[in-house]
């Protein structure tokens, strides 16, 4: 059970590593004017979805096994990305008006993103007020993160298989 | 505000990214080519640059000297005003359009266009380049955005069901149900049923139940008129007009002949224009795009490319030796710098701009600059032959040139006086191009590279002229000083660079720095708490633009940078670039100075000597051919559209304006009308008065014919003017409440996506149909709370995403906002401002209840629709290494870090850049700001815009602030606070504004002010700078307490963001003038006439006296205001009444009075009018009129409910900075 726990997470992790990677080489390819930054930014808002799942993942697997050290690790990044991410029904009171629920739901709002927005990464905002540098930091830190969870997760996997 | 406040500068000290490594971010203009099309041969032949004749063809006998110099001038370049003179004189010097007969169809397109054309290019083809009458002709949509070469059968697959629905299509009874004055009107439907099944009656709008059938997912793309004269064959031609430029002479290189005078048969008209052409374009070709088969083009899709191609012949000049100049003095570091590499990685990608293949193209094509010796490159040239071999002994003036100062400013108008004075000078033999040059002064011969010890001096000595810096610095307590304002209007600082330098920098009008000495590093930045910005106004109406047309634009091979008047020369043969310092080549071409007709004055291009140049670019700048002018015109006609009764308007400015729309034959215009449906217009040519469609099915939307709703305006231009004279009536009963706008957009997107353009948009409610559809967000009793306001930001991302749709598609949304209600401007002007649009709002606006309002919108509209325009723009905005742009503000769509996609650009418009300093800039002692315009004029011209600015570097504090430009940091200050107010809240914003003053107040009063005095003291050149900030608190965007519309409030945000400096700083802190003691002492004079210049009185009540008469100028607005007891001579002299009592409410204008009194005021007034682009309002306000409430709002140094008054600010201000 513990190993399999750690199987899964070193998974997860891994996929989250690939993610970050992602991340910084597209943010690069726009840094480096590569690529424009509404094709960088619809390809990078595909992902902000499943790296919140991803990350979500391995916290609620800690939770569950009650891994508390590394569920404490997890826990504040999987808040920063849920508060990135996830709708913000309080402030959106008129969306709950009849006849916008369907344009509404086809796209999902952010808590931290302004309503007319176009997603986290947003193309006309990117380059504005040194975002592109702090979204490049941000996966920057992302990555160090997850390298960390990806030694720990081998180990702690290592040790349940011995153990077991 | 400083760097807590407003700046996020993460000066990232971690990460191995660094922000400065664009290393291909290259040119300002992306290649606009075609996939494998190498090259669209040049478009233009290097004769015929001008679209226009200039006004004076001849040049035997002595012209008028400068007014005509002048006026030559100011044609050239599309002033609008002059483009509006011309107009009527274009049509005798246009060939008639020459359309091919559809019944031709030569078996070789190509060799048989050739021919056809051939005859149409006579003399006066050089005025107006045929070639884009012919590359559009046709009504069809002639590039399809997809591909260019698309097969064969799949346009014949296309075509057939054009065909079968032309054949099923039957003409509607033209005298219909209808009054004859309307345009039919029919609903297209699914394929089974009749087409035009109803028509539109004025006896009853309400539309027939059975007559709109559902079209759910049945878009039929009918095409109702593509009729026999769609397929009239665009004529492809091809010209090789091969400039033998043999006749140049041999030798007058000591005092070459003026030939502004010579007798040219052909050219004659350019000869007076400063125009550097030298090129040596072998072969001009026209090619005709038409060959290619674009998108869906009915008859003549399927043939093929003409495949005409360029042979470019490049020259190179005859090898010379010693041509090395001993300038090595100041090479000592500079070759240490990097030469970085060239190229960027080869897998940019193909959306984006196409640095890469411009440099594979310059490499192929022979540029000739990549050897690295001083000597030309054994390139096969042409030049001899070419430019007639007239240059060898130019060359020689290396050691014995004269080493007096050099003459900057020698080439400039004045210089070309003498040269229209001469007599006609006998220079039968010399060729087109040099006659263009032939005006220019001879006599400069001067130094060889005046340039570099100007350079080196100035990069030695920027301790400068310190007596203005004591000056700037100089302590003024403002609690005590009740006087800050100057006589006259603030002017720039100037920056603190030698005399050469200042003397070629940009203009401060259009390119400003926040502080005019840049700090060396971001410590610095950060101690001096001011912000490092820039502000542009790139496109301005300029009265004089050197217009080059050369065969190599010189650039940096690194950092793409274009050669300007602050590179060095290292020798002859070698320039270093000023911006990577990367050490280039001079090609061969740029050693011929066109000016002075001589060789090997590199220095004295007229690239070197003017800080502002235009380029007319090669099809190297081109992805596409360029876009003719469309213009489509997207009208709501709703219920409450019809109330406010913008149409009429609307339509009579438009028929007014119809001959002064920019553009060249090619011009098109399309219109397209919206309630809870969208009606298109019809208006093919041939048809005897406009159809309308109606496509109600607004959830998918559609287009119903594909070529005839974009016509041609000169084709159509009885159509266009039916509908026009129709429009108004039409609509008069509509009871359709609801608007459809979402919808409408969308279509228009789809109607103009083949081409690009324009689309201007009267909107005149909240849309509530379709996509797009917007709640209602604004509570009114909310307008006036102090608790912050909401929704300053857009409500959806559909309007956003539909405008960067758009600017893909190099179209610009304008948006004309006619509304009485709460329209949600800040969800609207989303598709505006990343479209790089403009927005027009208007509120309350009523035909007949609110005069004023429609006023503005008649003379906002006339200047609106025969302005200058540019097409399928891009710019990029270039600094010295170790500046990165950190933050834009304006109207476009930032595409990469530097660089701005503009759909279309527009004189009126102006943008802000925030700078960081990455790297420390203790290594130069110049930083170079350089922004390029790569634009598509309206006569299909692509050019290139440089303007470049020069500031010097400074160590010291002190210097920082002596070089602080108090206008441009509240400008800049403003557009960062509006970007504070909608990402964070309108509270913030205000205190951030607060901060800056106390900031930069306090910086100042601690560090640099060497006298230790209490009280608020400022740096001589900022004292206004607290006056300025109180003036933003107060503005409409920013103020709190009173009651602001919503919408009102997020326009006053847009105007900031794109409104070009003088005129912000006229809204922000409006010029009052007393006027009833107004006389020529110290008046200007303008030619003959005298306009007075009074005083700036500072916005005061107190300033007011009831014996006075005042003139306010906010910018759009002027109001006369007069006081109770002025003196009856005021009134009856200039207003023309008796007394004071007779003065009527609501007087707009000044009646032309043939007193000394009323010519100095009308001459003030109609001087301030001539300084901006749209006309202002004039309002006489009498004292006790109910209108003078407008005119004390501006009153911003008084307390009111908006704020504090001036003195109660300073204390606040010195309350905050002792704490």
């Amino acid at each position: 059970m513990e190993a399999a726990v750690f199987i899964v997470s070193l998974v997860d992790c891994c996929a989250l590593i690939f993610l970050s990677v992602y991340f910084i080489i597209t943010l690069s390819d726009l840094e480096c004017d590569y690529i424009n930054a509404r094709a960088c930014c619809s390809k990078l808002n595909k992902w902000v979805i499943p790296e919140l799942i991803g990350q979500t993942l391995t916290t609620v697997m800690m939770m569950v096994s009650m891994h508390w050290f590394i569920l404490i690790l997890n826990l504040p990044v999987a808040a920063w990305d849920l508060y990135r991410t996830c709708r913000g029904w309080p402030h959106r009171a008129w969306a709950e008006k009849p006849g916008l629920q369907g344009a509404e739901l086809r796209h999902l709002r952010y808590v931290k993103v302004p309503l007319g927005n176009m997603g986290v990464f947003d193309p006309t905002e990117i380059h504005n007020r040194g975002q592109l540098k702090s979204h490049m930091k941000e996966a920057m830190i992302k990555l160090g993160f997850h390298l960390l969870c990806f030694f720990i997760y081998l180990y702690s996997m290592i040790l349940a298989l011995i153990n077991d | 505000m400083s760097a807590p406040g407003f700046t996020n500068r993460n000066t990232s000290t971690s990460a191995g990214y660094n922000q400065n490594s664009t290393p291909s971010s290259a040119a300002a203009a992306p290649a606009y080519r075609n996939g494998t099309e190498q090259s669209y041969p040049a478009m233009y032949p290097p004769t015929s640059p001008y679209p226009h004749p200039p006004l004076h063809q001849t040049h035997s006998g002595p012209p008028p000297s400068k007014a005509l110099t002048n006026t030559g001038h100011t044609t050239n370049y599309f002033h609008q005003q002059n483009n509006q003179h011309l107009q009527p004189h274009l049509p005798q010097h246009h060939p008639p359009p020459t359309v091919a007969p559809p019944a031709v169809r030569p078996p070789h397109p190509s060799a048989a266009a050739a021919q056809q054309y051939t005859p149409a290019l006579p003399t006066n083809a050089l005025y107006d380049p045929p070639p884009q009458q012919a590359l559009y002709c046709t009504p069809d949509a002639y590039y399809g955005q997809q591909t260019y070469h698309a097969p064969q059968a799949q346009q014949l697959q296309h075509q057939l069901p054009h065909q079968q629905q032309q054949q099923q299509q039957h003409q509607p009874p033209v005298n219909g149900v209808g009054a004859p004055l309307y345009p039919i009107v029919s609903y297209p439907s699914a394929p089974g049923s009749s087409q035009y099944g109803t028509l539109r009656s004025s006896q009853s709008p309400c539309q027939a139940p059975g007559a709109v059938p559902t079209l759910v997912g049945a878009p039929l793309h009918q095409h109702p008129q593509t009729s026999a004269d769609t397929s009239s064959l665009p004529p492809a031609f091809s010209t090789t007009a091969v400039q033998q430029f043999c006749g140049a002479p041999t030798t007058n290189q000591t005092s070459p002949a003026y030939n502004g005078t010579a007798h040219h048969p052909a050219d004659q008209p350019t000869s007076h224009q400063r125009h550097y052409d030298q090129n040596n374009h072998a072969a001009a070709l026209y090619d005709p795009y038409q060959g290619v088969p674009y998108g869906n083009m009915t008859a003549d899709g399927d043939r093929p490319p003409s495949g005409s191609t360029t042979t470019s012949v490049h020259s190179s000049p005859r090898h010379q030796q010693g041509m090395h100049y001993g300038y090595d003095a100041n090479r000592s570091g500079s070759l240490a710098c990097e030469p970085s590499p060239a190229t960027g990685p080869s897998d940019s990608s193909s959306e984006e701009e196409e640095d890469d293949d411009e440099d594979e193209d310059e490499e192929a094509g022979g540029d000739t600059s990549s050897s690295t010796t001083g000597s030309a490159s054994p390139v096969p040239n042409n030049f001899d032959c070419l430019e007639g071999g007239s240059y060898p002994d130019s060359i020689a003036p290396s050691g014995d040139m004269p080493n007096h100062s050099p003459p900057y400013n020698n080439y400039g108008y004045p210089g070309m006086q003498p040269a229209y004075q001469q007599g006609p000078a006998s220079h039968g033999d010399s060729s087109p191009s040099h006659a263009l040059y032939g005006q220019q002064q001879p006599q400069q011969y001067a130094q060889p590279f005046p340039n570099m010890s100007t350079l080196s001096a100035a990069l030695g000595g920027l301790s400068g002229v310190p007596e203005l810096e004591l000056e700037a610095l100089m302590p003024v307590n403002l609690l005590h000083e009740r006087s800050l304002l100057p006589d006259r209007p603030l002017e720039a600082p100037e920056p603190n660079l030698s005399p050469d330098l200042r003397k070629v920098n940009c203009s401060p009008q259009t390119f400003r720095c926040t502080l005019s000495s840049i700090p060396q590093t971001q410590a610095l930045l950060n101690k001096a708490r001011l912000p490092l910005g820039l502000l542009l106004h790139p496109f301005r109406d300029l009265q004089q633009l050197p217009v080059i047309t050369s065969n190599t634009i010189v650039r940096c091979r690194s950092c793409r940078t274009y050669i300007n008047p602050f590179v060095s020369f290292l020798d002859q043969r070698r320039w270093k670039c000023n911006l990577c310092y990367r050490v280039n080549d001079v090609p061969d071409e740029f050693m011929y100075n066109p000016v002075t007709r001589s060789y090997g004055e590199p220095h004295k291009r007229p690239e070197v000597q003017n800080a502002t140049v235009e380029f007319i670019a090669s099809s190297d700048y081109m992805l596409r051919p360029p876009q003719p002018a469309v213009y489509l015109f997207v009208l709501d006609v709703s219920h409450n559209a019809v109330e406010a009764g913008y149409l009429q308007h609307f339509c009579d400015s438009l028929l007014d304006n119809l001959d002064k729309l920019p553009g060249d034959t090619r011009m098109r215009v399309g219109f397209l009308t919206f309630d809870s449906t969208v009606h298109f217009y019809n208006l093919q040519q041939g048809l005897s008065q406009p159809q309308m469609l109606v496509v109600s099915d607004i959830d998918d939307i559609f287009i119903p014919s594909h070529d005839s709703l974009m016509v041609n305006l000169k084709d159509s231009l009885e159509l266009v003017k039916d509908l026009l004279g129709a429009l108004p009536s039409m609509f008069r009963d509509s009871r359709v409440t609801h608007s459809a706008l979402g919808p409408a957009l969308q279509a228009a997107h789809q109607l103009m996506a083949p081409t690009g353009g324009r689309i201007s948009v009267f909107q005149t409610q909240l849309p509530s149909l379709g996509a797009g559809l917007l709640p209602s967000r604004e509570d009114p009793n909310q307008r006036s709370s102090s608790k912050g306001v909401q929704h300053l930001g857009p409500a959806t991302d559909f309007y956003k995403k539909l405008a960067l749709d758009c600017s893909g598609q190099q179209i610009a949304v304008d948006l004309f906002l006619l509304s009485s209600q709460y329209a949600d401007l800040a969800t609207l002007a989303c598709v505006s401002k990343y479209s790089a649009g403009s927005i027009f709002y208007y509120p309350s606006y009523h035909h007949v209840h609110n005069p004023a309002q429609r006023d503005k919108f008649r003379k906002d509209l006339d200047r609106y629709l025969s302005r200058k325009i540019g097409f399928e723009a891009v710019m990029r905005i270039r600094c010295t290494k170790g500046l990165s742009i950190h933050t834009f503000h304006g109207n476009f769509f930032v595409r990469s870090t530097d660089l701005l996609s503009l759909a279309n650009v527009n004189p009126d418009s102006a943008f802000a850049v925030q700078m960081s300093i990455d790297d420390s800039l203790v290594d130069s002692s110049l930083a170079c700001f350089q922004a390029a315009l790569l634009y598509t004029s309206s006569k299909g011209k692509r050019r290139i815009r440089v303007h470049t600015l020069c500031l010097p570097v400074v160590s010291q504090l002190s210097d920082v602030f002596a070089g602080a430009d108090v206008q441009a940091i509240t400008c800049l200050l403003a557009n960062m606070a509006i970007d504070r107010s909608v990402s964070s809240s309108l509270g913030d914003a205000r205190d951030a504004l607060l901060n800056a003053v106390v900031d930069g107040l306090g910086v100042y009063r601690n560090t640099v002010s060497t006298l230790q005095q209490h009280g608020l003291i400022a740096p001589d050149n900022l004292r206004l700078f607290p006056l300025y900030i109180l003036a933003l608190l107060k503005q409409k965007a920013l103020r709190t307490g009173t009651s602001t519309r919503l919408d009102e409030r997020v326009f006053a945000m847009c105007e900031f963001k794109t409104q070009p400096l003088q005129q912000m700083m006229r809204m922000v802190y409006p010029d009052m003038y007393r006027m009833d003691t107004i006389s020529d002492q110290g008046s200007l004079h303008l030619n003959d006439t005298v306009v007075p210049q009074p005083r700036l009185l500072h916005l005061s009540a107190e300033r007011l006296s009831r014996d006075g008469a005042f003139l306010l100028d906010c910018g759009s607005v002027l109001y006369l205001w007069v006081g109770k007891c002025v003196n009856e001579i005021f009134i009856r002299d200039v207003l023309g009444c008796p007394n004071y009592a007779s003065i009527p409410p609501n007087m707009t204008d000044i009646p032309e009075l043939e007193t000394k009194l009323s010519e100095r005021v009308r001459a003030f007034l109609d001087w301030l009018q001539d300084n901006r682009a749209f006309s202002c309002l004039f309002y006489v306000v009498r004292e006790d009129a109910s209108a003078k409430l407008d005119f004390f709002q501006n009153m911003v140094e008084d307390r009111s409910e908006m704020g504090l008054s001036y003195h109660e600010f300073l204390q606040n201000l010195l309350q905050q900075m002792s704490k």
